[in-house]
């Protein structure tokens, strides 16, 4: 069975259809990228999984369970992770804070334990603690765990940001455009990072990027969408080459 | 002994406040003004958990306030005294030792239940409707209360003073300032729990970017829902002190006036800073007293403070930082709640 599975979804804003009967399926542990042009509904896609619109048509099914109707927080929860376009941290938390938060879901303790430090809170307290520092050293970041995230350089953010959403324990990473606004040298550190995750964590990872060295160097496959509407998929091999990918991207040769 | 240092606080506080007034040495007007002082310290706390930590903007405040007092008065004064509004009372007075801290419990939890109605239809929006609805609702309990006449309408509602008297008769302590101290104990130390536990972190995430909070597994709704009860709800036990140490309380006690009062206090100590509530809450109190013989010039220049507040320092007092990050050299004998969510218990 697909970890995701995307049949039909349709999505209008008014009169504007965003995304147009978008199929897709997701197995485990590959990398599969999404990319398109300026526009062309690749962020919304991901917004439709994880819940913040309510698809005007079509079927997301993660796992077996259907997400539709599902608020966010349940969506995410289930084990989909995600970083967003522009960096999204809770800047006036520390970085640590920034990852424990991401724990909500796992929390076993009641309100109650919360007002008074129960035992039982401290104990599951020092437990989050201790997972988001060991978390920090896989990347390498235990240095800046009492930093506030915007004090951090912007490479960084990135590697927060991503560290975040593996506190999730997830299955699915959605990574929005990771490499933008990064230099060459950080773009290479960047997919070393993400081949590098995949492996570690046991994760699928989906990803929307516009720095083609980086979708054709670390994706099995790939999707590519025009507005809304899917127009070629396959390997990165084939994606190079296809006539309608370079039309999309380039504009229509003259004749 | 490090972990035993804030209980040492408490002690000395307790050994200035309420240990002189009940050996006599302080004069009514001082014990009145000291329970005002611990009124105001847990409401701009509670206000403080709403407006600094989780970034929403309630301006009605006090409308919980003034169910906790409500619900508060009307059963000590049913239950424990003869009054003009229901006779006789139902249980021997004497029993409003006992009563009178479950009363101020039930006037919270009314105060909770009440603010239900306001959390579950608003936070479903987001930003600005918090604000508009409080104020609403601010004016929905003046005008709710100044239509039931059995509870005096318009004209308030009295018969406390007559409880507390004979609380003092069975024992002779200042009984409304020693539940005062011990709300305020319990206020300080129940939401400074909640802000540094994940669970209650989460408020502040959800000021940062409650999107991304939603995302990153927070159940938004519930907990803005739950932090929002916790802060009505201990307005509506201050509330209930409130109504027992001015004896006499109307609708308009309840009023925009105060819900203003409660807003200043939190802008002045620091949005989200729990020390920084208590500095201003008592230095608040204190002016406040001061100014009295100015009369009504009281409030031209209360609020001419707070325009240059907002000129010379707009983050109050304490900004978002407690005592100890103003002054490292507390940490030596503070264990703070970083170190024991991450170390375990306190290194003594």
């Amino acid at each position: 069975m697909a970890l995701l599975q995307i049949k039909e979804l349709t999505h209008s804003f008014g009169g504007l259809t965003a995304v147009d009967d978008f199929n897709l399926e997701l197995g485990e542990n590959e990398t599969v990228g999404l990319i398109g042009p300026n526009g062309a509904g690749k962020t919304t896609v991901f917004n439709l999984v994880c819940g913040l619109y309510k698809p005007s048509q079509g079927v997301i099914a993660f796992n077996g369970t259907s997400l539709v109707g599902r608020r966010p927080h349940a969506i995410t929860s289930l084990g989909i992770g995600r970083t967003f376009q522009n960096i999204r941290l809770w800047n006036e938390l520390s970085v640590l804070d920034n990852l424990r938060i991401a724990h909500f879901s796992q929390i076993r303790y009641g309100i109650l334990d919360s007002f008074l430090f129960t035992a039982k809170l401290r104990e599951e307290e020092r437990e989050v603690t201790e997972e988001a520092r060991e978390l920090l050293k896989l990347f390498n970041l235990e240095g800046s765990e009492k930093e506030l995230p915007r004090n951090l350089p912007y490479g960084l953010q990135r590697r927060v940001e991503i560290c975040r959403a593996l506190v999730m324990k997830p299955r699915l990473l959605l990574l929005d455009e990771p490499a933008a606004g990064m230099n060459p040298g950080e773009i290479s550190g960047l997919m070393d990072l993400v081949r590098w995750v995949r492996e570690q964590f046991q994760v699928t990872v989906w990803i929307i990027e516009h720095q083609m060295r980086v979708i054709m160097g670390i994706c099995d496959r790939i999707k590519v969408i025009d507005f809304g509407r899917t127009i070629a998929a396959g390997t990165p091999e084939e994606i190079r080459n296809d006539p309608k990918v370079i039309e999309a991207y380039l504009g229509e040769e003259v004749a | 002994m490090k972990r035993y240092s804030m209980l040492l606080v408490y002690a000395f506080f307790f050994a200035i406040t309420v240990l002189p007034s009940w050996l006599g040495l302080y004069d009514q007007y001082i014990q009145f003004v000291m329970t005002l002082i611990g009124i105001n310290i847990v409401l701009t706390i509670s206000l403080n958990l709403i407006n600094g930590y989780m970034g929403e903007f309630s301006v009605g405040h006090a409308a919980f306030m003034g169910v906790g007092a409500y619900v508060a008065s009307i059963i000590t004064v049913r239950l424990f005294s003869d009054s003009s509004f229901f006779g006789a009372p139902l249980l021997s007075p004497k029993l409003a030792i006992f009563g009178f801290p479950l009363a101020l419990i039930v006037g919270g939890i009314a105060a909770a239940l009440f603010s239900l109605l306001v959390a579950v239809p608003s936070f479903r929006t987001r930003g600005d409707y918090l604000a508009i609805i409080t104020l609403a609702v601010n004016f929905i309990f003046k005008s709710l209360v100044e239509n039931i006449n059995a509870v005096g309408g318009p004209r308030g509602f009295m018969g406390m003073g007559k409880v507390t008297n004979a609380m003092g008769d069975v024992i002779d302590l200042p009984w409304v300032m020693l539940w005062t101290f011990l709300a305020v104990v319990v206020t300080i130390v129940i939401v400074r729990n909640f802000v540094s536990s994940t669970m209650g972190k989460g408020i502040v995430a959800i000021r940062e970017d409650e999107i991304a909070s939603e995302l990153m597994t927070v159940d938004t709704r519930r907990l803005k829902v739950i932090a929002f009860m916790l802060g009505c709800g201990l307005a509506g036990v201050a509330g209930g002190l409130h109504g027992h140490t001015i004896s006499f309380i109307n609708p308009s006690s309840y009023f925009i006036l105060q819900s203003t009062i409660m807003l200043v206090m939190v802008y002045l100590g620091g949005m989200g800073s729990i020390s920084g509530s208590v500095i201003s809450a008592i230095g608040f109190t204190i002016l406040l007293e001061l100014l009295k013989p100015l009369d009504v010039l009281r409030w031209v220049a209360i609020p001419l403070l707070l325009i240059l507040l907002m000129l010379f320092r707009p983050t109050g007092i304490m900004g978002n930082r407690e005592l100890p990050d103003v002054f490292p050299w507390l940490r030596k004998y503070f264990t703070s709640t970083e170190e024991i969510v991450s170390h375990g218990s306190a290194t003594d």
